[in-house]
């Protein structure tokens, strides 16, 4: 076994976009930092490739808007070419031709909701309301560590209290409905709000993305709420395009970090995350290499850090217990097409901005609800929830003039079958399934396929390392959030190894191209070392 | 040069500019500024989504109402380099330079584009009408100075895919234009002008035509770009992007010394951070005495780009020396949040010697939150302008997208 001479003050396993935020705050902060990448390229599940042609995919994460300002300020990303461009319009069209579109202007949205609903295109604003006021609430609390509640360290009680004070000031009726907000169904919820079918099942949809929940199960409201929490340039709960692809987030982050005197290693896969004494003391790369430093941060998920990643005799029996129980269940799969031409969609009025956002298929709760209970079976759903969206009509760098790159997120397609492991065949029908969902509202749509890449569960976790493909290392569910997430305990990005943390989505706030676990792992580390950031 | 009117002045002030007819077809806010005896549009569909065609794809703005005058003749050179700081001797034919001009007290009058058609052919591009300064500057000049701003119809097309626009429209070569170049293009059958210039900081033209052709060059264009994102933009956007290039704007970051009536209000170039324009190793120019005196005596104040802490823009705040806000050391011409560089930017006139690179002063923000006046003393730190520079701007050939 070799071992390099170098030994760095931090160790990060994994260049995703959580794990390179880390390392940018540890390498401002004057510590010597070497991102390690198991694939060949930087990025992790913010990516930008090239595997057809002169298309540009966004082959996972595809949209941007929960990435915290704050560290695309503090770590100078548009100076090293990050470019977030927002995008307006989104549109559900439903099966008997009609559809509802939401539009940037306030007065035009009012009149779209008002064709299926005049009462709830007035009830809308309440709707907006009352998420606004639930984001104000959170987001302060995305950039911090979450307290431990049963601890009587003075931090803990000071953050505590900060939330607490936080909390008491929305006053007795809003403080009823957060705790109803963070524990409901997004159905129940959104029934507070609106009559018609199809105004409920747009606004559901974001409540089902990436997990393995239905509208009706409880706690999905939350997950409503979690895309929401972003903003672009304030405007609450906008959504856009990094300019050239995800993949331009992880690459602005890379020379961020390279500028500050950091480096990343690609093709460099982790075997195990070396302890000695109960310390962490680097790693062990599968080619044998051995690379010594003072701390490691993992950026993987907690089990693969936990079960795959090293020893079960360095951690506490609870610990691993909990770290199993976690749940992590892999519920979305991913298309990712070339194609020809601009597809029609004779649902959404010509000249519409909707078919430039995001764009669905699924028109009632009931048949999301369905598609989840496919989930359930063991098999992918059959009528699919999709958000779909063709980021080349508005960035120009995604496709070559007149071609478009479509990013197809599907909902919901499971990590194991009912009837045996993922085969070329299943993945070719699943992908069949959700083509022939979508040709059911654009009939050219099929014609102008050039490439697809279809992505399972199976593939997510294979390619990118997330455990079952889930893409936010975690349900976002009550009983793994804050304090809860991902064991309780183990909150504050420490972990049962001294020298150890995680800063990926596993942990407080959980998933989204958000920067925000990384950046707290990162300020947990440097108070540790007693240093600031 | 006369041009009738259908409507008269007293009926209608404002003039419209050849492309009226399509902005007004565009326009989803009637939503009109009057700029230099012209309506122009002030926003189409939403001022943000406008500002980031312009940094993400192409924009087609109006600078038709920009004043415009003709200065040709034997001494048009000597002339020039009489009225304006820079050293017009070097700007070779087929050029254009940023210039400005003072009057004796070194006090800026205007700052403008200044084109060289030919060797005693330039134009002069302002912001201000100046007819009257130039003339009475040309005394003894064997020179012609004329105003042709309804003669000429312009258009300014930035943005990142702006050249491959153009490429389709039929500009053949235009790839080979440099920043500041000039050069005479024909397309079907009319001579279209284009300079690499603009008010952005991006990537982009300006377009010069006959007031006939403005129509249909404006249909053509909408046309080649409508694949890649062309959207006409009003003055809203451009202001946001301009902001971030660092350029000023008269009568927001400083007033004409032609129009000040306080004492004290005038600015000379030195002051605004435009020393780069002041040459003195050139023949005698109005203001070169007193703008001598003032580079050897060294800047009382000067304006400065600014990094505002938090993201609420300082717009009109009061800088001061220390957070207790008692000893004020200067205040904010234009404030932006910057939604490509995610920073809060401002220009500010800071006094010496808080206008150091790196310095901080501290900004007295207002804020109205759901009509409750809020204050906030926020540091604010004096950093490097331009704000925004990308690489694209000055690429030759400029990349597609």
């Amino acid at each position: 076994m070799a071992a390099t001479a170098k030994r760095h003050d931090v160790i990060v396993v994994g260049a995703g976009h959580n794990g390179l935020v880390a390392a940018c705050y540890l390498a401002r902060a004057g510590l010597d930092v070497l991102v390690v990448e198991r694939n060949d390229y930087i990025g992790g599940a913010a990516v930008s490739r090239q595997l057809y042609e002169d298309f540009t995919y966004s082959n996972c994460s595809y949209v941007c808007s929960l990435l915290r300002p704050e560290i695309m300020r503090t770590l100078e990303l548009p100076r090293y070419g990050l470019q977030i461009i927002p995008y307006d319009g989104g549109c559900t069209m439903m099966r008997d031709g009609n559809h509802l579109a939401l539009y940037d202007n306030h007065d035009a949205l009012r009149r779209e909701i008002a064709r299926h609903s005049k009462r709830d295109a007035e009830a809308y604003d309440r709707y907006s309301r009352d998420v606004i006021r639930q984001c104000k609430f959170i987001r302060p609390l995305l950039l911090r560590e979450p307290p431990d509640p049963t601890s009587f360290k003075p931090r803990d009680i000071t953050e505590l209290l900060y939330i607490g004070q936080r909390f008491h000031r929305m006053g007795e009726e809003r403080m009823y409905d957060t705790l109803r907000f963070w524990t409901m169904s997004a159905a129940d919820f959104l029934d507070e709000y609106f009559e018609s079918e199809i105004v409920k099942a747009h606004f559901a949809g974001s409540s089902i993305i990436g997990t393995a929940l239905g509208p009706r199960s409880p706690g999905s409201a939350y997950v409503l709420l979690h895309h929401y929490m972003g903003d672009i340039d304030e405007t609450v709960g906008a959504w856009g395009f990094a300019r050239g692809g995800m993949g331009s987030v992880t690459a602005s982050l890379t020379k961020s970090l390279q500028a500050s005197g950091g480096a990343v290693r690609t093709g460099a896969p982790v075997e195990r995350i070396l302890v000695r004494n109960g310390r962490s003391c680097g790693v062990a790369l599968a080619s044998g290499e051995e690379i010594g430093a003072k701390i490691v941060v993992s950026n993987m998920d907690v089990k693969r850090t936990f079960l795959d990643s090293m020893d079960a005799e360095h951690l506490p029996e609870d610990f691993v217990k909990a770290v199993r129980r976690f749940k992590i269940r892999g519920s979305s799969g991913k298309l990712n097409i070339a194609l020809d031409g601009l597809p029609t969609f004779p649902a959404i009025p010509k000249g519409s901005p909707a078919i430039r956002g995001d764009l669905h298929i699924t028109d009632t709760i009931e048949m999301m609800e369905r598609a989840y209970d496919d989930w359930k079976d063991g098999r992918w759903s059959q009528a699919p929830y999709v958000d779909m969206l063709m980021p080349s009509q508005i960035d120009p760098t995604m496709a070559a003039d007149g071609k478009h790159y479509m990013s197809v997120f599907v909902q919901y397609c499971p990590y194991e079958l009912a009837d045996g492991p993922w085969t070329d065949a299943k993945r070719a029908a699943f992908g069949e399934t959700v083509v022939q969902a979508i040709e059911r509202q654009s009939p050219d749509f099929r014609s102008l396929i050039r490439h697809m890449e279809v992505r399972t569960p199976w593939d997510i976790e294979r390619e990118v390392g997330l455990t079952e493909g889930n893409i936010f290392q975690g349900e976002l569910t009550m009983d793994q959030l804050l304090f809860n997430r991902p064991v309780p305990g183990y909150a504050q990005y420490r972990t049962p190894v001294k020298g150890l943390y995680l800063s990926g989505s596993s942990t407080h706030p959980g998933g989204g191209v958000m920067g925000a676990p990384g950046a707290n792992c990162a300020r947990r580390v440097l108070a540790d070392l007693g240093r600031s950031a | 040069m006369s041009t009738e009117h259908s409507v008269p002045h007293f009926l209608k002030p404002l003039l419209e500019t050849p492309f009226h007819a399509r902005a007004r077809a565009l326009s989803q806010h009637d939503s009109y500024v009057p700029w230099a005896g012209y309506t122009t549009v002030d926003v189409f569909t939403s001022a943000e989504q406008e500002y980031f065609a312009i940094r993400n794809a192409s924009t087609l703005y109006d600078i038709t109402p920009m004043v415009k005058y003709r200065v040709a003749g034997p001494d048009a050179e000597r002339y020039l380099n009489h009225l304006v700081t820079r050293d017009v001797r070097k700007l070779r034919v087929g050029r254009v330079s940023y210039v400005v001009w003072c009057n004796d007290d070194g006090h800026i009058i205007d700052d403008g584009t200044l084109f060289r058609l030919g060797p005693n052919d330039f134009r002069v591009c302002t912001a201000e009408r100046q007819l009257d300064w130039l003339l009475d500057s040309a005394i003894g000049f064997d020179v012609v100075v004329e105003e042709v701003t309804e003669d000429i119809a312009a258009l300014s097309m930035q943005g990142p895919t702006s050249c491959y626009i153009l490429k389709r429209f039929g500009l053949e070569g235009i790839e080979t234009l440099k920043p500041f170049e000039l050069r005479d293009f024909t397309v079907r059958g009319g001579t279209i002008m284009v300079s690499r210039t603009g008010f952005t900081g991006d990537l982009g033209y300006e377009l010069w035509m006959h007031p006939e052709h403005a129509l249909t060059t404006w249909d053509e264009l909408m046309s080649a770009g409508q694949t890649r994102g062309l959207r006409a933009i009003g003055s809203q956007a451009l202001n946001m992007a301009r902001i971030e290039a660092g350029f000023l704007m008269p009568n927001v970051d400083f007033v004409s010394a032609e129009h000040t009536v306080r004492i004290g209000r005038d600015r000379t170039p030195l002051e605004l951070g435009l020393g780069w324009l002041v040459e003195f190793d050139k023949p005698h120019y109005t203001g070169r005495r007193a703008l001598l005196a003032q580079q050897r005596r060294g800047l009382s104040r000067l304006l400065v780009g600014i990094d505002v802490e938090g993201n609420k823009p300082a717009h009109n705040a009061l800088l001061y020396r220390d957070r207790d806000g008692n000893h004020e050391v200067g205040s904010v011409m234009s404030a932006l949040w910057s939604p490509t560089c995610k920073r809060n930017l401002a220009l500010a006139i800071i006094d010496a010697p808080h206008h150091a690179m790196g310095s901080t002063v501290w900004a007295d923000i207002y804020l109205n939150r759901e009509l409750v006046w809020e204050r906030r003393m926020v540091a604010a730190r004096v950093v490097e302008r331009p704000f925004f520079a990308p690489d694209r701007r000055r690429l030759t050939p400029p990349a597609d997208r």
